[in-house]
């Protein structure tokens, strides 16, 4: 019996399970919300009440927000989840559903069953539920369903297929596949994945590097991470076709020292795959053979950039250097290598399995197939989401993630490298060019939504503190440049913003874009450029009025008591670490501004405790000086 | 520290350059930051001067050359937990603690640094208090948790 066949009797047997099987998503968002908790409660339950049941850990399947989930299986129904379980929850969930039958369904919020409603009545289907109705999971199809630290449940789920089918192809009509697929580069620019393979490949040499680059510098963006902790093999997989379609038989995935689960789970995987014969020489009983290093990065941004990459996988500073040569010339060791993004790896055996046809149905012409967001900021459903290409901004922002509590001011991509977007542009597609043509870029994915409450200087300059942080310091445009545009965002913010200053930070952020040595630095001020295209009356609000909109700058902000709503419940006194606030039990209480550290305790204390009444409001005020 | 216990860490390399920073991070692992012995012994192994070894690692912002309090508190600074107001935690622990950001209390007993993401941030603001994270954080639930460990 092959490998395969194993593995697929062994998934049959999970699936056609007489137990009940518990999944239960512990990956980081999982574990972060509590899962680990529930997992013990869901051991602990079992083996009190004696029952027999299988548990599987399971990565994101990309509603974080619905975080810790749990889902049962009972033999012969179709798999229930339960959304923001917590211990005593699951305890309960599975005291009744286990032993009572009862499948508790006011606590689910879907089902995975095949048609209609399944045997649950009112209960839609899990993908059917709003954030995940217009997603199509291409890259992400495994996750939140096998276990990541299992090779068969990858195997069992035409893993190394694609790959399979990428050996008995020559390594040129692979790269001919990649190229009628019409992928381009995930990771931001959008540059087609072929072409820089035929570069590679037709340099002469026989040492060539494959690298997946993991360093995911965007803060605020965690696609990558989620996808190697929920599905490593698909990332490997994928890796092992581009090394093949290069003619590289070494390979490397850069990945971030923090992402402590995602680095163990790779390891996990390669050596799964070494005992498969699935790395190593004769992969899969053809000539090509092949070998990875995982290698860690420690935290630095611009090892986002492939040179400073490079430099860093060399035990260097990752510095940038001047391209040409490009890498897919002479990269790493001065050895021609390429440098693909997580994502756009993760596509590559959907793409060998399935065929370029196939994955062209999703997207547009000149940008096919799909893309990951971690959809996340001011957005009621946040999460890791998958979409066609093409697909409009406002149908993420709004259908997906159901738009923003208080009122959607704008959309943020591309991290510290990327830019606003107003509610205006919320119609156009996400592509490449259009997200570029609006002013920002498509990037690798990070999508943060803001709303009233995020203000759009405060915004940009947050970005420029990380970009200024970030700078390698090697030219002065973006070292000298980036500090003088922190200081004058940090004087508008104070409310010392002069007229003039607006029109310098015009002037410096033009000039560090265009002078700067490398994407880093050329992108900066991308933040500061867009949000005064597209923001300028909060600018002018800031200078002029010393207003914050927002009232999100803490300087332009102040704290007082609507006199009308306070029941002097002193529960703000009791929190305030200044002693600001005074007044007697039932009485009126009142804020001393000069000793207010704005600090927001009462404000969260006044909101959110039974016995207090919502009394507590911040607010800017327009002062014209 | 003993001889050995680098051993034991240089042990699983071959000495090359690109190394370096592998070793960086098992060290700081192992002793939560990087010793001037550290660098001494690492120099050693790889043929390369100190102030190589310094020039690589103060590059990247992972890497301390101060020894940790004993808890660590980590805010998420990254956009997530910026825009829900990350900022009010970082200023909260400042002001509770009396230290800024990558500072550690006089007694050493608080350790305080910010973090650019922890990759949930679906569930932002949050805070990592040793390994544990904490979601959704509010002001006074922080200062709660640090009262407790005070
Ligand atoms: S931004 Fe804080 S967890 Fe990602």
């Amino acid at each position: 019996m092959t490998r395969r066949q194993v593995a697929r009797d062994k998934w049959d047997s999970l699936k056609e399970s007489r137990v009940p099987v518990i999944h239960i998503g512990t990956a980081t968002c999982g574990t972060a919300a509590g899962a680990l908790d529930v997992l013990e409660s869901v051991r602990r339950t079992l083996s009190e009440n004696r029952l027999e049941a299988t548990l599987v850990q399971v990565g994101c399947i990309g509603p974080c927000y619905l975080e810790p989930l749990m889902d049962i299986t009972m033999p012969g129904s179709p798999r229930v989840s339960y959304a923001n379980v917590t211990p005593q929850m699951a305890r309960s969930i599975i005291e009744r559903y286990l032993i009572k039958g009862d499948p508790s369904l006011e606590l689910a919020v879907g089902h995975f069953g095949s048609n209609g409603n399944g045997d649950f009545d009112g209960l839609p289907k899990f993908f059917e539920m709003p954030m995940l109705k217009p997603q199509v999971r291409v890259v992400l199809r495994n996750c939140g369903f096998i276990d990541p630290e299992d090779i068969d449940h990858y195997l069992a789920n035409d893993g190394y297929v694609g790959l399979a089918g990428a050996l008995e192809k020559r390594p040129e009509d692979v790269i001919a596949e990649v190229k009628e697929a019409g992928l381009r580069g995930r990771g931001g620019a959008g540059f087609p994945t072929y072409r820089k393979w035929e570069i590679c490949r037709s340099v002469p040499g026989t040492t060539k590097y494959m690298i997946c680059n993991c360093s995911e510098g965007d803060p605020g963006a965690f696609m990558n991470r989620s996808l190697i902790e929920s599905d490593p093999h698909c990332v490997l997989e994928g890796l092992l076709i581009a090394a093949y379609a290069i003619g590289a038989n070494h390979g490397y995935v850069y990945i971030n020292a923090d992402y402590a689960l995602a680095i163990a789970r790779l390891k996990k995987a390669a050596s799964q795959m070494k005992e498969y014969g699935l790395l190593g020489e004769n992969i899969l009983d053809s000539a090509f053979g092949f070998d990875v290093t995982i290698k860690e990065g420690a935290g630095a941004f611009v090892c986002g950039e492939e040179t400073a990459l490079i430099g860093s996988i060399e035990g260097k500073r990752g510095m940038p250097r001047s391209r040409p040569p490009f890498p897919a010339i002479a990269g790493l060791r001065g050895e021609p290598t390429i440098i693909n993004n997580v994502e756009t790896l993760g596509a590559l055996p959907n793409i060998l399995r399935n065929g370029a046809a196939w994955y062209r149905q999703f997207g547009v012409q000149g940008n096919y197939g799909t893309k990951t967001f971690s959809l996340v900021g001011k957005v009621r459903r946040p999460g890791l989401i998958e979409v066609p290409l093409g697909i409009k901004l406002r149908q993420i922002i709004f259908e997906i993630g159901g738009g923003s509590q208080k009122r959607f001011k704008a959309v943020q991509t591309g991290g510290p490298s990327g830019g606003c977007l107003s509610e205006e542009y919320l119609d156009i597609p996400v592509e490449y060019e259009s997200m570029t043509a609006a002013g920002s870029i498509m990037g690798s994915g990070g999508m943060i939504v803001m709303d009233e409450e995020t203000c759009a200087v405060d915004l940009a300059l947050y970005f420029l503190h990380f970009t200024q942080n970030e700078s390698c310091g090697k030219c002065s445009p973006c070292r000298v440049g980036t500090h003088h545009m922190v200081d004058i965002l940090e004087k508008i913010v104070r409310g010392q913003g002069q007229m003039d200053d607006l029109s310098k930070l015009q002037v410096l952020a033009e000039t560090v874009a265009r002078a700067s040595l490398c994407g880093l630095g050329q992108t900066a001020p991308n933040p500061v450029l867009t949000t005064l295209r597209h923001f300028r009356s909060e600018y002018l609000q800031h200078v002029k009025e010393k207003y914050c909109p927002a009232a999100a700058c803490k300087e332009l902000v102040e704290y007082d008591i609507d006199p009308v709503k306070c029941n002097g419940c002193h529960r703000c006194v009791s929190v305030c670490p200044t002693a600001a606030i005074t007044g007697a039990k039932s009485e009126l209480h009142k804020i001393d501004i000069y000793l207010c550290i704005k600090c927001k305790a009462c404000y969260e204390i006044c909101r959110f405790d039974p016995l207090a009444a919502d009394a507590i409001v911040f607010r800017s005020r327009r002062s014209v000086s | 520290m003993s001889d050995n216990t680098y051993n034991d860490i240089f042990s699983a390399f071959r000495g090359d350059e690109g190394d370096l920073i592998a070793i960086l991070l098992r060290i700081q692992e192992k002793f939560g930051y990087i010793s001037e012995d550290a660098v001494k012994h690492t120099a050693q192994f790889l043929r390369l001067s100190e102030n190589q070894i310094y020039g690589v690692a103060s590059f990247y912002s992972k890497f301390r050359f101060t020894e940790p309090g004993t808890t660590s508190i980590k805010v998420c600074m990254g956009t997530a937990c910026h825009v829900h107001g990350g900022k009010f935690l970082a200023d909260a622990v400042s002001w509770k603690l009396g230290v800024s950001i990558g500072q550690v209390t006089g007694d050493r007993r608080f350790d305080f640094q910010r973090v650019n993401c922890l990759g949930c941030c679906a569930l932002a603001p949050v805070v990592k208090i040793n390994d544990r994270v904490h979601a959704r954080m509010m002001v006074t639930g922080l200062e709660e948790i640090l009262s407790r460990r005070e």
